[in-house]
């Protein structure tokens, strides 16, 4: 009967979770995945990169830090060019399906937004092979009216814009320029298709035309004229202006480039000698030329490809020339396009660069032109977050001042190389308030190091990279990666880039990280079973690393590790300052650390592998236990990773096996043919294939059955969490340290830590106090403690910093273990279940993350409650009520095929979360009505900057979504422009006053109506909050 | 009924309805408007009040037209009760510390209560010891068919016992499609399948479950759009209390559906196991707490079943034992935790098959049910 009364919905809470909850996935952070085409404005001082990743195509656009735009096309195609419209917010994509799309930046409530206003496809006419309309190159017209489509056919159609009307009386087609040329330049297939297509830089009415045959002409737009022509004996790959339109510079597929002086009077030019800059060897195209002029005299030329095909073919280079310097920027992943920045203005006399940009594959490089020896510019955002693979990642909201300061100086001395040059690309205006607090993302990589993010806002810096590895002695040689080449080499080859996938001992992986905001105490754990404990120190440090080894099976008898052998300890080790370890814990067997968890206050490290787990006090660099959590029979988990994916490829391999001479049988009378090829052809392969196709015929089956308690990997610590509470009896609490196992054991083990004064001198001891089972075995994902007023306890040293309040030790306290399968409440000290929620049985969805999340209401300063935030398997996100175990709210996050992206997602403290949508991009997501992270920011052209009214009222009506939620996503058009609201209020007291009455009057009606212009309100309170 | 009322005829027709309540060794009669019951508060206040037990804390059942005593707790059993009470509604009062809640349930009136009692209740609950008469007393069921009476006949509500046995519960499930009737016409739907027996393993042993049964249901739960992998968690996380709801690919072997079949009991005829009772409401209670035998290991003692949490004030094990119930079901007279709660036999008898289901006198039974 109370589960009667119980249900249906209580309109008060679902007011109240309308004001906590809400579910946006708010900007993305890192490099885009699969980038494949570049695009740059000078007058905008924007960028644009389009990408190919499969089924989403974007246009991201940046700016100065915190600009950023997304668009998404709604083809599925990737973008081949992007083109910028001078001087105007606009800019044109080309996709890979021959279609054009006109997009622009619109200003709307004061934000601007990308938005896509037309597409359109060239047609051929009729009768015309389709090739014929292939778009080969875009050239936008200085009139802004006029796109100029360079084809396969070596016709260049016309467009007028922003319609894509075809102007087709304009079109210059390859007949027309063919019968103005001089009758010793009509050879037979001059033309092909064109490659290069530009505008006089001072005369609109002059463009260039260069076609793949060599052929090069300047074709007068008035008089349908060719002006000059010019004829190259090698294939042409590009042409560069220079910028007085005086000097006209070919490049070619075979290495060399070639100066073609314009005069006004010679209609075809003799070319200056043409140049192979890594000759006499065969060499490579060059792609792509600049050649820029400077006020000194010396111009630049600057290229890409071109090197000596046999040694060099397999380099991705880009050479810069300038006097008797040159050097060849050497990529560690395929160059997409590059870009000079140079002078914006096109009166000037002179190019005069300063920066070359480069969009490789996996990384954006900008080179400081200006300083002698070209240094690199450190991207304020594109940052490669997958330069060594991540493999885990820690976040920590709130980080103190202090910390802060310390961590940036500690980075600061790392990025010494990078030029000082301030990030030349800063179009637009930041409109986002200063972020309300520090954060930090922390990720573990593949190659033992950890990158320290600034995840405040909408742009993920890296403040600072540790590195594990001169911890251990291992086969690469560290001065391998500094090795520079001679002066004397050629080419002059110079590596740029952090993009870096080769680990050089998967062992050295960062498999978990801890990191204790108050104390600066950091905990690391890796691959091969090492633990490292480490201290931030603001000074350079020579010492050894104190070693403590961890032997989990303790007395086990009988068992063999078959996997990786433990990393071998250096000696004394220099450490720069910032993160220096003094404890390493190793292990044994050392397998991969599965769960890690740290407590500064206590000095203590807590750590678990598929074996056990262990506690060590790091003050007296001392182990406190092991406890061995294998199940016997669980032979598995004993012999390594390494045997283990043997024998999962093995059992797979049996499986095929299994299911073809299943099949064999009834193909056996049918006539020889596949049998009999089977057995002609490579064994294996064979059989792997043939197991393929065979498992696709047999329907895909699931085995129900209980979990036993022989299943493998029961031992394996999923979890471990420090608590102080009452473990034993009620009248007295004391630290404890609780370990949940994937078979669905939870073990409590008290301790008892010598009071500070004798902290040095007595041992922590520990004693095992209790060990639940739960019976329906599902892997213990979190564990938790409730005070006295259902609380969660807070982190150690929070209260000491009087960050927290202390829990409550008079009620009693409540455990919460969460399982894949339930949500367990039960009370402490005697353990008696109180309240659970079964989500796998009621969703068929299973816990994959679970943390506690503080939801602060976007009403009510000050009003906020504690929650767990959860991931499932099926990729969504829900919020369970605590203590309660109310599921709240529930929105689908990840696709449920996205297992790597479910796996990297990390939630933070306040209801926001990351997770990886490629190896390389974090997607940021937010569960929170009042912590949003999301870019906003104006972008205005030269002409919409004069006209800009001051006030922006019309936008107080409307909520604006972003270009990429507009499609699919419903949520986008509850966005709420805040800051920019802020920044209209702040210019206009009345509408702050009309606001403000309006929030007044509708605290009693809250229709949906209104709720737009309460969140505008609240924005506006939120970041006036963000300036404390 | 062979007892006639001098009421009977005119009871009905008036829009009166004589109640005989019964407590202890007492009986009261009054009559109710059949119209109008009210509700089952006031019910319970005028039974107290005309048995002169004002404070007492009483379990309300009624003798239902097949001669079950049914429990009246809430408003809709209570008018269930005034709306079939033909021509006299009996009622019987327990006293809540007294219960004896085994007298509930399936021709509970007819038969002897002590083999249920003896196969609900452990031991500890037990008042006085049972003498046990036809069943073993480690007997388990291993499988039941349930909830007969509200689902349509081609479908089959099956409970699989993985609890205490060892045997595995062995099959398998695929995707497929199935052709369903929708106001568009036929359409084929996908839908997941039972693929594979293991030999040997508890769902083909008990014959309940065959390969290409369409699963319907999990504890209660549709599986109509969910996956495969969705569905084989959604079995493992409820495979100790398993309870599939399946379309038969084999539409013979059909429960025969006999309208004389009081409460919810059915069993499949090629099954030699017996029925096992369940509350006859549609909102049967699915989370039956069959894992909550979590255990807990203190100061490396003895292994021990984790409790439930017990509120404070109300201790005493009967009331625990009540909140349970009340708990568990609409109906609260079926302890649907009684499957943790008895780890033994559960409710089954031999005779239930062969009992004609003729209109037997109510006969006095022990202290609780007196005619």
């Amino acid at each position: 009967m109370r589960r009667f009364l119980r249900s249906g919905p209580d309109p008060e809470r679902e007011r109240l979770k309308r004001e906590l909850f809400q579910f946006n996935k708010t900007v993305e952070h890192g490099f885009p995945h699969q980038p494949s085409a570049l695009g740059y404005s000078p007058s905008l001082r924007l960028l644009a990169i389009g990408t190919r990743s499969g089924a989403i195509k974007s246009a991201p656009s940046y700016g100065a830090p915190g600009v950023e735009f997304m668009g998404l096309h709604r083809e599925n195609n990737a973008v081949v060019q992007i083109h910028f419209l001078l001087g105007q917010c606009q800019l044109v994509t080309l996709l890979d399906d021959n279609s054009l799309h006109l997009w622009s930046l619109k200003v709307k409530a004061g934000v601007s937004e990308l938005q896509e206003e037309e597409s359109f496809t060239l047609r051929s006419p009729p009768g015309a092979a389709p090739s014929a309309t292939q778009i080969t190159v875009v050239l936008p017209h200085s009139s802004r009216e006029l796109l100029y489509l360079g084809t396969e056919s070596g016709d260049v159609f016309v467009v007028q814009l922003p319609a894509f009307r075809a102007l087709e009386d304009k079109t210059v087609s390859s007949d027309a320029v063919l019968q103005r040329l001089p009758e010793e330049a009509r050879h037979r297939r001059v033309f092909e298709m064109v490659e290069a297509l530009q505008e006089h830089p001072r005369d609109p009415n002059q463009i260039l035309v260069g076609y793949s045959r060599g052929l090069v002409v300047v074709w007068d737009l008035r008089g349908s004229r060719v002006l000059y022509h010019f004829l190259s004996s090698q294939q042409l790959e590009n042409v560069c202006w220079q910028r007085d339109g005086c000097l006209i510079v070919s490049c070619h597929s075979d290495g060399s480039y070639c100066q073609w002086p314009v005069s006004g009077d010679v209609q075809q030019p003799e070319p200056l000698p043409s140049y192979m800059p890594y000759g006499p060897f065969p060499c490579k195209a060059i792609t792509k030329i600049f050649w820029l002029t400077t006020k000194k005299g010396l111009p630049f030329t600057i290229f890409q490809g071109g090197m000596p095909r046999a040694s060099y073919g397999d380099r991705h280079c880009i050479s810069v020339i300038h006097g008797s310097q040159q050097t060849a920027f050497d990529f560690t992943s395929r160059v997409i396009d590059f870009t000079v920045l140079a002078e914006a203005d096109p009166t000037a006399a002179f190019d005069d660069p300063y920066a070359l940009v480069v969009l490789a594959e996996e990384e954006l490089v900008v080179i400081d032109l200006k300083v002698a020896g070209w240094p690199l510019v450190q991207p304020p955002y594109l940052a490669s977050l997958h330069c060594s693979a991540i493999t885990c990642s820690h976040h920590v909201s709130n980080i103190p001042l202090k910390l802060w300061e310390r961590v940036i100086t500690a980075g600061s001395r790392q990025s010494t190389q990078f030029s000082s040059m301030e990030w030349p690309i800063d179009g637009g205006t930041n409109l986002a308030p200063a972020p309300p607090q520090r954060d930090l993302l922390l990720t573990g990589h593949e190659d033992g190091t950890v990158r320290f993010w600034d995840a405040s806002g909408v742009c993920l810096r890296l403040l600072y990279k540790l590195s594990t590895v001169p911890v251990f002695l291992t086969d690469a040689d560290p001065n391998e990666s500094l090795h520079t080449q001679g002066e004397d080499e050629w080419p002059p080859l110079r590596k740029v880039g952090s993009f870096d996938p080769y680990s050089d001992d998967p062992r050295l992986g960062i498999q978990k990280i801890f990191l204790c905001k108050y104390s600066g105490y950091l905990a690391v754990a890796g691959t091969a079973g090492q633990v490292l404990v480490l201290e931030l120190n603001d000074e350079a440090a020579e010492h050894t690393v104190e070693q403590v080894e961890a032997d989990l099976l303790q007395d086990q008898e009988g068992y063999r590790w078959k996997g990786h052998e433990r990393l071998c300890a250096a000696g004394p080790v220099h450490f720069e300052p910032g993160f220096q370890p003094f404890v390493l814990v190793q292990c044994q067997p050392p397998a991969v650390v599965t769960s890690l968890a740290l407590h500064s206050e206590w000095r203590l490290v807590a750590f678990g592998t598929s074996h056990g787990f262990g506690l060590v006090d790091h003050q007296q660099r001392r182990q406190v236990f092991v406890k061995c959590t294998l199940h016997p029979s669980d032979q598995l988990a004993l012999e390594g990773p390494l045997s283990r994916v043997k024998s999962l490829k093995k059992s797979l391999r049996q499986s095929f096996r299994r299911i073809r001479r299943s099949r064999a049988s009834t193909r056996k009378r049918r006539p020889a043919g596949l049998p009999g090829e089977v057995r002609h052809e490579v064994p294996e392969a064979k059989t792997e294939r043939a197991g393929l196709q065979n498992m696709e015929l047999a329907p895909v089956q699931r085995k129900i059955e209980a979990r036993s308690a022989e299943d493998s990997f029961t031992g394996f610590v999923r979890t471990l969490y420090f608590a102080d509470t009452y473990l034993r009896d009620s009248s007295r609490h004391c630290p404890s340290l609780w370990a949940g196992t994937n078979g669905g054991t939870v073990y409590a083990f008290s301790l008892r830590v010598p009071p500070a004064e004798r902290r040095m001198d007595e041992p922590v001891r520990a004693e095992q106090t209790k060990e639940i089972q739960l019976m329906h075995r599902a892997p213990v994902v979190g564990i938790l403690v409730l005070d006295g007023h259902s609380v969660p306890l807070p982190e150690p040293l929070e209260v000491a910093h009087d960050l927290s309040k202390s829990p409550d030790m008079q009620g009693s306290h409540q455990l919460l273990v969460v399982s894949e399968e339930q949500f367990k409440v039960f009370t402490l000290p005697k353990v008696s279940a109180k309240l659970k929620l079964k989500l796998t049985a009621l969703e068929g969805s299973r816990v994959r993350r679970v943390s506690v999340a503080h939801f602060g209401s976007c009403r009510t300063e000050d009003y906020g409650e504690h929650h767990l935030a959860v991931l499932t398997n099926l990729g969504d996100v829900q919020v369970v009520s605590l203590p309660l175990l109310k599921p709240q709210v529930r929105f689908s996050c990840i696709r449920r095929e996205d297992v790597s992206g479910i796996a990297s997602c990390v939630f933070t403290k306040y209801g926001q979360g990351f997770y990886l949508i490629s190896p390389s991009e974090f997607e940021r997501f937010s569960l929170s009505t009042k912590w949003l992270v999301e870019p906003r920011c104006l972008v205005e052209s030269a002409e919409t900057k004069n006209h800009s009214c001051p006030h922006n009222g019309a936008g107080h009506e409307k909520a604006v979504g972003r270009a990429r939620n507009s499609g699919s996503q419903s949520d986008g058009e509850e966005r709420m422009p805040g800051p920019v609201m802020e920044h209209a209020l702040l210019n206009d007291e009345r509408v702050l006053k009309e606001i403000q009455s309006t929030l007044e009057g509708d605290r009693a009606c809250r229709s949906y109506g209104d709720w737009h212009s309460r969140r505008m309100a609240v924005g506006y309170s939120l970041s006036n909050g963000g300036g404390k | 009924m062979n007892r006639s009322h001098r009421h009977g005829a005119g009871s009905g027709y008036l829009g009166t309805m004589e109640v005989k309540s019964k407590f202890g060794a007492e009986f009261r009669r009054f009559s109710l408007e059949r119209s109008k019951p009210g509700k089952f508060e006031e019910f319970y206040g005028l039974l107290q009040h005309v048995h002169k037990i004002p404070n007492v804390d009483v379990l309300v059942g009624y003798a239902d037209i097949h001669g079950d005593l049914l429990p009246i707790n809430n408003d809709d059993n209570y008018h269930k009760a005034v709306s079939t009470a033909n021509p006299l509604l009996r009622i019987f009062i327990q006293k809540k510390e007294e219960a004896d809640y085994s007298a509930f349930g399936t021709d509970t009136l007819t038969k002897k209560k002590n083999v249920l009692t003896n196969v609900l209740r452990p031991d500890n609950h037990r008042k006085k010891p049972h003498i046990v008469i036809s069943m073993p007393q480690d007997f388990r069921p291993v499988s039941s068919i349930i909830d007969v009476d509200i689902l349509p006949e081609t479908h089959r509500r099956v409970r699989l016992y993985k609890y205490g046995t060892e045997k595995p519960l062995g099959f398998y499930i695929r995707d497929g499609s199935s052709v369903r009737v929708t106001p568009h016409g036929l359409e084929k739907v996908p839908g997941i399948f039972i693929s594979r027996l293991v030999p040997g393993g508890l769902a083909q042993s008990t014959g309940l479950l065959a390969v290409n049964d369409e699963v319907l249901e999990v504890n209660g739960i549709e599986v109509s759009g969910k996956s495969l992998d969705q569905v084989t968690d959604m079995m493992i996380a409820n495979s100790r209390n398993l309870i599939i709801t399946v379309r038969p690919a084999n539409q013979r072997n059909n429960v025969v559906r006999n309208s004389r079949t009081s409460g919810s009991s059915g069993q499949s005829t090629d099954n030699s196991l017996h029925g096992y009772t369940q509350p006859t409401e549609s909102s049967f209670q699915f989370d039956e707490d069959s894992d909550e035998d979590d255990i807990i290991i203190e100061d490396n003692g003895a292994p021990q079943q984790i409790p439930k949490a017990v509120p404070a004030a109300e201790s005493l094990e009967s009331l625990a034992q009540i909140e349970l119930s009340f708990e568990s079901g609409q109906n609260g007279f079926i302890p649907s935790n009684e499957v943790n709660l008895a780890p033994g036999p559960s409710g089954t008898n031999t005779e239930s098959e062969t009992r004609a289901p003729d209109h037997k006198l109510l006969e006095e039974d022990g202290t609780i049910i007196t005619l």
